[in-house]
């Protein structure tokens, strides 16, 4: 028994000198760094500025689909609006999210197809208000680049270069497109359509 | 260990009353089962835990299913002869699958290192001759299991010795694994609804609230 | 003939009846709120002085009906559930599916990804006994110390996971054909120093119980189980190799490339608490042997199999049962598929509930102080009791 209490006491006079021994953190007055990989919960990417005009979800509705506990409800807006490339998208009019039904299982991050949906690290988001306090909505889901950037740094980097990549092959395409097109413009001697 | 072909002729040759059928499994996985009948099922239990050879002393894992009455309609090319033309009609043909509740045993031998050999027995129908024999007395390993395949299935093991709910409370009365439960519709609030529950909660909301 | 014969008349009328048993017998609760129940789980005990009489578990608090969610939920969809089955050991649930579901619709697994998978089972497994040692000693009475320091390694262990995967406890990084994500190299390295420094902290923990008499003294003879009894009631894990039955899953099935590793199989003689206590220890050793082997030969490659897909997952018709060796025992999920993105049936054979099989007959004739500790020896969790 002597050994057991010489183990505990090198444990606890050891927590006042190594760091080691001592894992305890004074929460809230002390925080740990969250890891870079953290999820809590879902929100939405939009890129530049505006919130809206810059979300990059198209309501294309996988995430809806693929929710396990099925807490996504979304509704496809009338009208469209232009995405990062340029094409007309539609968006979605309605976005909630119920985070007390979610439950960070990221399935929705890895099947959406436009990198609109990612994981926040925020989970200190408790509320008195039981029914609609967590019912996050589009407005407060969305969040620009420059946030995921700053609590996922190494991904954010990577879709950017992916988007970009995109975007820049998209261009190539118009323009090559629009080549093609001024060609036959600028040399009408081709010959005329056969007869059908 | 012995395939399933010949530890049939085995089973019918010892019984020959027993009726057994080889269920196919067309999955990558070709695990094939047993089907018993009821009347023989714990001769051939104990004989599969028994014999030498054999000698499947653990049971693995009991799986109540519930297999609701399926009609299913194929088309179907017949030739047939028609005002004195011979044609090529299409006709509809009805396959029903009878209603019925499974109980599906996996058996593996813990000294000799083989198996599973997978047994299925199953109910005459899902209302009141759902009953099965228990093969507790075999293995007692059974005992938790077939109690939880008779509360959420309904199926009654007849010589099981302490047969009641083990995972729902006494007093409930509905089998909530089966196919066509229905569960109570007393949502509170349905923050994000869907398909089928967005119709309930509707439904709900309609004849006014909460219950 | 069978071993049941033997085994005490099942009648669970608790308390009985007429005026002699009165002042003799005390029928007490243990309630689902309780400290050393692992739980919500309760235990109906009827008592004679101490000593236990009959004993009655009552579980189903936390009965979700998980599986018919997944009748409900495609195929990925449940993966996040089963991480709540077991809710200590993830990863192993989650292999055990996506084993199952592999054997359904013949999948193959890269090998990378097979090393990734026993080095994060293997951790599971450490962390899950870990965790236990520390609820033993505290169920016997040692107030919290002794656990503080197991779950300071156990935390080590978490925040590796949680680098890897994003969250602490519930993973969800298996997927049918692979995993989610793959490992770094850098992570492997923090992970070589984590395997290095357990043998010490083992050590340490070792020179606090070892010979502590009141611990041989409780836990030597107390809540024995014997070899035939234990493969009737189809006992698996650790349980049952502390009876003395040469029967781990990773050996007989070789699952995955466990048969690539050079790892023994403690076993115990007696049977008792004793036995269950020192196997989970060695069990720790050879598990950290296993991490050593892996770290040092996984390979490059991809990690998840080109030809799955993640949505619109339709394995054909048919049925499977996969099985692993879990922390706790024999984990093992049964679906039979129609053919649509559901399964048709989704069944999980939980080793904690099958292990309380025979929770009465251990505890018959022991002290009531006893009765919590072979509970807190067949180490049960309420998620895969109840599902």
């Amino acid at each position: 028994m002597i050994k057991g209490m010489a183990v505990t006491a090198k444990n606890f006079f050891g927590s006042y000198v190594s760091k080691e021994r001592l894992p305890t953190v004074q929460y809230p007055e002390e925080r740990l760094k969250p890891q870079e990989n953290t999820r809590q919960f879902p929100f939405l990417v939009f890129d530049g500025d505006d919130a809206q005009k810059g979300l990059r979800c198209v309501a294309c509705q996988i995430c809806e689909k693929e929710c396990p506990p099925k807490c996504i409800y979304i509704v496809k807006s009338k009208d469209k609006k232009p995405d990062y490339k340029g094409q007309a998208q539609i968006y979605p009019a309605t976005f909630d999210i119920d985070i007390s039904v979610c439950m960070s299982c990221q399935i929705c991050v890895e099947v959406c197809p436009f990198d609109a949906i990612k994981m926040d690290t925020e989970f200190e988001l408790s509320t008195d208000d039981r029914f609609g306090g967590l019912l996050f909505n589009k407005f407060k889901l969305a969040k620009s680049n420059e946030h995921y950037h700053k609590i996922h740094p190494t991904e954010a980097t990577e879709v950017d270069g992916r988007l970009a990549e995109e975007k820049a092959k998209a261009e190539a395409k118009t323009k090559a497109a629009a080549e093609a097109k001024a060609k036959p413009a600028a040399a009408p001697a081709v010959p005329a359509a056969k007869p059908a | 260990m012995e395939t399933l072909e010949q530890i049939k002729a085995r089973v019918e040759a010892l019984w020959p009353n027993a009726r057994l059928e080889l269920i196919a499994n067309e999955s990558p996985s070709g695990q094939r089962s047993l089907l018993v009948d009821n009347a023989s099922a714990l001769r051939i239990a104990e004989f599969l835990r028994d014999d030498p050879e054999l000698h499947f002393d653990y049971c693995s894992n009991v799986t109540g299913v519930d297999w609701p009455e399926l009609v299913t309609q194929t088309k179907v090319k017949k030739k047939t002869v028609v005002d004195g033309v011979e044609k090529e009609v299409e006709e509809t043909v009805e396959t029903r699958r009878p209603e019925y509740l499974e109980v599906v045993y996996h058996l593996y031998s813990i000294a000799k290192k083989h198996g599973p050999v997978i047994l299925r027995m199953r109910t005459e129908n899902r209302a009141d001759k759902a009953n099965v024999p228990s093969l507790t007395p075999i293995w007692r390993g059974c005992e938790f299991q077939e109690r939880e395949a008779f509360d959420l299935y309904g199926i009654v093991f007849d010589g099981h010795p302490d047969l009641r709910r083990i995972l729902m409370w006494d007093e409930f009365k509905d089998f909530p694994m089966r196919r066509d439960y229905v569960e109570p519709d007393d949502y509170e609030y349905e923050p994000t609804p869907h398909d089928e529950v967005m119709e309930k909660a509707k439904a709900h909301a309609a004849q006014g609230g909460k219950p | 003939m069978s071993v049941f014969a033997e085994m005490p008349p099942k009648n669970y009328e608790l308390l009985p009846k007429g005026g002699d048993a009165d002042g003799e017998l005390l029928e007490i609760s243990m309630g689902p709120h309780h400290p050393s129940t692992h739980g919500v789980f309760r235990m109906d005990v009827v008592l004679d002085g101490e000593r236990v009489v009959k004993l009655k578990p009552v579980f189903g608090y936390l009965h979700r009906n998980h599986e018919k969610i997944a009748e409900g939920t495609t195929y990925l969809g449940s993966m996040p559930y089963t991480d709540r089955l077991d809710y200590f050991c993830s990863m192993t649930n989650n292999w055990a599916y996506a084993l199952s579901v592999e054997k359904l619709a013949g999948l193959q697994v890269p090998e990378r990804a097979e090393y990734i998978r026993v080095i994060v089972a293997e951790l599971t497994r450490l962390q899950n006994h870990t965790c236990l040692i520390g609820f033993f000693v505290q169920d016997m009475g040692a107030l919290g110390t002794p656990l503080m320091y197991a779950f300071r390694e156990r935390e080590k262990i978490l925040d590796l996971f949680e680098e890897l995967t994003g969250a602490r406890m519930m993973y969800n990084y298996m997927r049918f054909g692979g995993l989610r994500c793959d490992v770094t190299a850098d992570w492997l390295a923090r992970l070589a120093a984590l395997v290095e420094g357990y043998d010490k902290f083992l050590d340490e923990f070792e020179l606090l119980f070892n010979e502590n008499e009141i611990l041989l003294a409780r836990t030597q003879g107390v809540g024995i189980l014997s070899k035939e009894l234990a493969i009737n009631a189809s006992i698996t894990g650790p349980m049952l190799r502390a009876c003395g039955v040469n029967y781990d899953i990773r050996k007989v099935d070789k699952y995955g490339i466990y048969d690539r590793f050079d790892f023994k199989i403690p076993l115990g003689e007696h049977g008792d608490l004793y036995d269950r206590f020192m196997i989970r220890v060695l069990e720790m050793r050879e598990s950290i042997k296993i991490l050593r082997q892996a770290l040092r030969d996984i390979p490059a490659g991809p990690f998840m199999d080109p030809k799955a897909k993640l949505r619109g997952f339709r394995p054909k018709a048919g049925e499977a049962y996969g099985r692993i060796e879990a922390a706790k025992g024999e984990l093992g999920f049964y679906l039979i598929s129609d053919g649509s993105p559901n399964p048709y049936r989704y069944r999980v054979r939980p080793p904690s509930f099958i292990n309380l099989t025979i929770l009465e007959d251990m505890c018959l004739g022991q002290h009531i102080s006893d009765a919590v500790i072979i509970l807190g020896s067949v180490d049960i969790v309420l998620g895969e009791v109840d599902r």
